[in-house]
């Protein structure tokens, strides 16, 4: 294969995963332009478990509601985890990392090994233990997740500051008297975000699947907000009757999940070619 | 390879011990809510002398730093702690839930690792041909797809629809029950897998030794397996213990699924039940599984790649 059909299936990555994420974003915020029937409210015992047809497209729930506008609506909540916890993460790996990277001796230590506990804790089961205490709720995903996924970003900022000492342009910069803190932010920041924006954008992606998955174990949001996890959970009772309720929240979550993959790797081909690290 | 294997065990304790600790500390903030839990009934007009009994009873009257101390020294014994619900020992619990969890991981780890390596060989080796794009969409739409989806979806097809396999349950054990959570929780490890040799064995062919080799006039089969497959290994393998501890996770959502009796699904029965023990319990058995299945794969490297026995001499 040469070079060039290989660039353009680099490319293919990031045109479709940022196409699906867009019109993602779009459904999520025109959702109630967009949504035949209201979420919640629109519920008809008499038209419970309608299979898909010209009036329910997506078809109805055990309680009438409309499959489809709930899946529109669910779009809200799982970006809204997904960006608000990554954003989250970004900004506790970032700062932890280039503090560790930069100011070094005990507080290097006492990062990297927190770093590498929390990489031997499996982030669902740490926000397992974080829903535990917390109890079920949409308040309590964002702290479960929001303190869970900083460790990759911590270390791969923390390596950067690290060599980053040592460049003729950092030195510069400490020549003309800049402070650490400044360096930090002004000098090294700005070559990172490369790596940081891939990891996040595969963050995002990994933070919707695990509220979906909370939200599957009645963890997570409570009905009757639609989510497309807590979606799921109550279809499964009705999976042998009304499949369809099973069906389209799935697929919402996993095109969503797939267009952020999609768009992680394409980034990763361009911004940061060398790293293979994985998010999951 | 003696001195390697010394050091890396050494290194596991203060890890295991460091983890303990967390889940402890975020188990435990709270001190009077667990004895309000151990109490039964999260009954606010309940009796305060009641409460300052269970207290004493749990010995929650003591501060945290000491709890954690008596928690540890209990550890080293294997005594758990008491369930707050079921009053019986949580090791025990535990024991009883381990294999068919271990059972599961297990069958899900046969799958990806007997699929995932091989389609990310043959891909890395076809590229651009339609096997690796197929395969690699694959892959990527393998680890986007919320397992518990992948799942239903199973249930409804194979054991709804074609009556083919149980849709869930441990029946008596038979592999017939075993066949769909096993490959519901094997995919996404699988798909991961793929990827991973992919772009190990993609970069291993860059190489100058595997030029060398093919100048020498080595067979494609030799150079293969010789120089690519070796090499690629090391990668695959760091992969699959790292991600060991994704598919240990996963098996608490795929056991809720299928009602399988594992550690999975006791711990989410625990959370609901407010039976803090026992949670913490599950969650130390989990993630120590996975420590310890990191552990042994870093020992595998000892025997693979001798730059790494060769340094610790």
């Amino acid at each position: 294969m040469n070079t060039t059909t290989k660039k353009l299936l680099r490319q293919t990555n990031l045109i479709m995963g940022g196409i699906i994420t867009l019109l993602v974003i779009i459904i999520a915020v025109f959702a109630s332009f967009l949504a035949p029937y209201h979420p919640i409210d629109d519920a008809d015992l008499m038209v419970s478990e309608e299979p898909p047809s010209a009036t329910f497209w997506f078809g109805t729930d055990n309680q009438g509601r409309d499959v489809l506008s709930r899946v529109i609506y669910g779009s809200r909540i799982s970006l809204a985890v997904g960006l608000i916890c990554q954003a989250f993460n970004t900004l506790i790996g970032v700062v932890l990392g280039l503090s560790a990277g930069f100011f070094g001796k005990w507080w290097d230590d006492f990062v990297m090994g927190l770093t590498n506990v929390m990489l031997s804790i499996p982030s669902l089961i740490f926000a397992l233990a974080v829903m535990a205490l917390l109890g079920p709720g949409l308040l309590n995903v964002f702290v479960a997740l929001g303190f869970t996924n900083w460790s990759y970003t911590c270390r791969i900022t923390r390596s950067q500051a690290l060599s980053a000492r040592t460049l003729d342009y950092v030195q510069a910069a400490r020549a003309l008297g800049y402070g650490r803190t400044r360096i930090m932010f002004t000098q090294v920041l700005p070559n990172i975000v490369g790596p940081i924006l891939v990891i996040a954008t595969l963050g995002v992606a990994w933070a919707i699947l695990l509220e979906a998955s909370l939200s599957f174990l009645g963890l997570g949001v409570q009905p009757p907000t639609p989510s497309w996890g807590g979606m799921l959970s109550a279809a499964r009772e009705q999976l042998f009757t009304a499949p369809w309720i099973s069906i389209f929240p799935g697929i919402a979550i996993f095109v969503t999940v797939l267009g952020l993959n999609l768009l992680g790797d394409g980034l990763r081909d361009i911004l940061d070619p060398h790293t293979t690290y994985q998010a999951r | 390879m003696f001195a390697y294997a010394v050091r890396r065990i050494l290194q596991f304790i203060p890890t295991i011990l460091a983890v303990a600790f967390i889940i402890f500390l975020l188990l435990n903030v709270l001190p009077g809510n667990a004895a309000l839990m151990a109490a039964g009934e999260q009954d606010h007009n309940i009796d305060v002398h009641y409460i300052e009994q269970m207290k004493k009873d749990w010995g929650l009257d003591k501060p945290v730093w000491l709890r954690f101390l008596i928690y540890v020294k209990d550890l080293s014994t294997g005594n758990l702690g008491l369930s707050f619900l079921r009053r019986e020992p949580v090791a025990q619990l535990i024991l009883d839930r381990l294999w068919p969890t271990l059972k599961l991981a297990l069958v899900a780890m046969v799958v990806a690792v007997s699929l995932g390596i091989p389609l990310g060989f043959y891909s890395a080796l076809r590229q651009g041909r339609w096997l690796d794009t197929f395969s690699m969409m694959g892959a990527v739409s393998g680890v986007s797809m919320p397992q518990f989806w992948l799942g239903l979806l199973l249930m409804y097809f194979i054991s709804v629809k074609l009556r083919l396999l149980p849709p869930q349950g441990y029946g008596d054990g038979s592999i017939k029950n075993i066949i769909l959570p096993g490959f519901t929780l094997g995919v996404a490890y699988m798909a991961l897998l793929a990827r991973t040799t992919r772009a190990a064995v993609v970069e291993i062919l860059t190489n100058d030794y595997i030029r060398t080799a093919r100048a020498k006039g080595l067979s494609e089969f030799l150079v293969n397996r010789r120089h690519v497959w070796r090499n690629a290994l090391i990668l695959v393998l760091t992969t699959a213990g790292l991600q060991f501890g994704a598919l240990m996770a996963q098996t608490v959502i795929v056991e809720k699924l299928f009602s399988w009796p594992g550690l999975g699904s006791l711990v989410v029965d625990s959370i609901f039940q407010r039976d803090i023990p026992v949670t913490q319990g599950c969650i130390l058995a989990i993630i120590t599984v996975f420590l310890l299945v990191n552990l042994i794969v870093d020992l595998l490297y000892g025997f693979i790649d001798p730059r790494i026995r060769a340094s610790y001499k």
